[in-house]
């Protein structure tokens, strides 16, 4: 069967998501409407402003609907702004900020910067085999986790990586998954390939 | 701060793709810290800190600079979105001093005083990126040469009148689609006729889109000029001095933010555009002497 996965577009890089989630064989599509969220399987939350997001899923009466099928167990996957939304707890975000609360760790938004200090680099994901070069863009990252939260890559232990050393950048919990980089933007598909099994296992 | 010893910053990739995450969005100029946190509780993606609104400083006339570090400085601090900042067409130094203030982009801006006539910014030489005006595909193609990350149709900045975006808006997206239906061997005279590298011309014609995120700016003062820009196939929509010279700029920034999300719906269209108050008065092209008309620097 065909996965239909929906790309949440209300703001930021939404084709990039659809096209690295087609190229897993899976329907993508944007989802701007509740009705539109009540025909996906799953769902992507793209990179992007994460306040203006917010406050769109506010305003276009998106954000209850969404919380009430995260809690029902709908596979999701955030990148960047959508791992800040899918967090329970937002640190250095604007005091208004919703967070969707389908993960329980704790993100520090623009953790590693400003966009001077964006960067790309090698990095090691739990169950894929080779490294993936992620992209890092006034990137957050997870400050805290409940135990129950996997790990799947953290920035490495040592000098030189400063406060970022031993960072949580990507985690799962059930069905849930969030990066703090952007597999979207490599044209490297294997994480949003783990997703799509992800949702059709589901 | 530095992060991992094998990482790179500064990088075409990383440049590119922050413009790619303000992707349907609104960045709005802004004057102090204050009208900075009216736009982010907007809902903008983006703060564009400058010291006057292009429609102030078209009033006003002298030589418009890069604005005050103490300005971009407060700024900064006030908001958690990104800041960008507009430096003077060919003034590096202005650029050296932004990016030393941490700002998140540079707009190597027409509505400021050119500081050089001949040349532009080499931006590759920058951590920070550059997004940079066009009124055609050619110039887009000439700024990406020289490094810029993000492209912008020009418009005609501090007027309130839309039809100078559409222009510029339409001949980038006519130019294109015009390459994506040239044959291989035409895309040499093609690319000699758009005084633009063989290599980007090809890579457009082949795409059938630019290589960076295309924006809109210059006249946008209400949701449905937005809405129409997106329509034409703008990626995003600057607005400079359509929100805070109108009457209600907290109703009018959001309302922008709102039609450029759903600039395909009339109905949520219809909707946000009730019960903005005034816009801004505005001033057609045709009533500015050429001279005066800011998309005419830069080329």
């Amino acid at each position: 069967m065909t996965p239909n996965i929906g790309v949440l577009a209300l703001q930021g890089d939404v084709r990039e998501h659809v096209r690295a989630l087609e190229s897993c064989g899976a329907r993508a599509c944007p989802v701007r409407r509740p009705e539109e969220l009540a025909a996906v399987d799953g769902l992507v939350l793209p990179g992007g402003e994460s306040t203006a997001m917010n406050r769109l899923l506010e305003q276009f009466e998106l954000g209850e609907p969404l919380r009430a099928r995260l809690a029902e167990g709908m596979p999701a996957y955030g990148s960047c702004a959508g791992m800040i939304l899918l967090a329970k707890e937002i640190l250095d975000g604007r005091a208004d900020q919703q967070p969707l609360g389908a993960l329980d760790i704790v993100v520090r938004r623009n953790a590693f910067g400003r966009q001077v200090d964006s960067f790309e680099t090698e990095l090691a994901f739990s169950g894929i085999a080779e490294p993936l070069h992620a992209v890092f863009i006034r990137a957050p990252w997870v400050e805290s986790r409940a135990e129950h939260v996997e790990v799947l890559a953290s920035i490495p232990e040592g000098t030189g990586h400063g406060p970022a050393a031993g960072r949580i950048v990507a985690a799962r919990q059930g069905s849930v998954f969030v990066t703090a980089f952007h597999p979207e933007l490599t044209g490297d598909a294997r994480v949003h390939n783990r997703f799509v099994e992800l949702v059709r296992e589901h | 701060m530095t992060t991992t010893l094998d990482s790179k910053i500064g990088t075409a990739q990383v440049k590119r793709g922050m413009a790619e995450m303000l992707k349907g969005g609104v960045i709005m100029d802004v004057v102090t810290p204050e009208q900075a946190k009216i736009a982010e509780d907007a809902g903008a993606v983006a703060v564009m800190a400058l010291e006057r609104v292009p429609a102030d400083i078209r009033a006003q006339g002298g030589v418009a600079r890069m604005s005050d570090p103490d300005l971009i400085g407060g700024i900064v601090d006030a908001v958690s979105i990104p800041v960008m900042a507009k430096a003077r067409i060919g003034h590096f130094v202005e650029a050296q001093i932004l990016q030393s203030l941490g700002v998140d982009y540079i707009d190597e801006s027409e509505v400021l005083t050119p500081a050089d006539y001949a040349n532009h910014i080499d931006k590759f030489g920058f951590t920070v990126p550059f997004v940079c005006g066009a009124t055609n595909l050619g110039e887009a193609l000439r700024r990406l040469t020289e490094g810029a990350a993000m492209i912008r149709s020009k418009g005609e900045a501090g007027t309130g009148d839309v039809s100078n975006a559409t222009t510029h808006m339409r001949a980038i997206r006519a130019e294109i689609r015009k390459l994506t239906s040239l044959p291989e061997d035409e895309l040499y005279v093609a690319a000699k006729e758009l005084q633009a590298p063989y290599e980007l011309v090809r890579e457009v014609a082949s795409k059938g889109k630019l290589p960076v995120v295309l924006f809109t700016a210059g006249g946008i003062a209400t949701p449905a000029d937005a809405a129409m820009m997106m329509q034409l196939g703008a990626e995003g929509v600057f607005v400079g001095s359509g929100i805070f010279k109108s009457g209600d700029p907290a109703r009018r920034a959001a309302a922008i933010v709102k039609a450029t999300t759903f600039y395909d719906d009339p109905d949520v269209l219809a909707k946000t555009s009730r019960g903005l108050g005034e816009a801004m008065v505005g001033l057609t092209v045709d009533a500015i002497p050429e001279p005066h008309r800011l998309a005419e620097r830069g080329w």
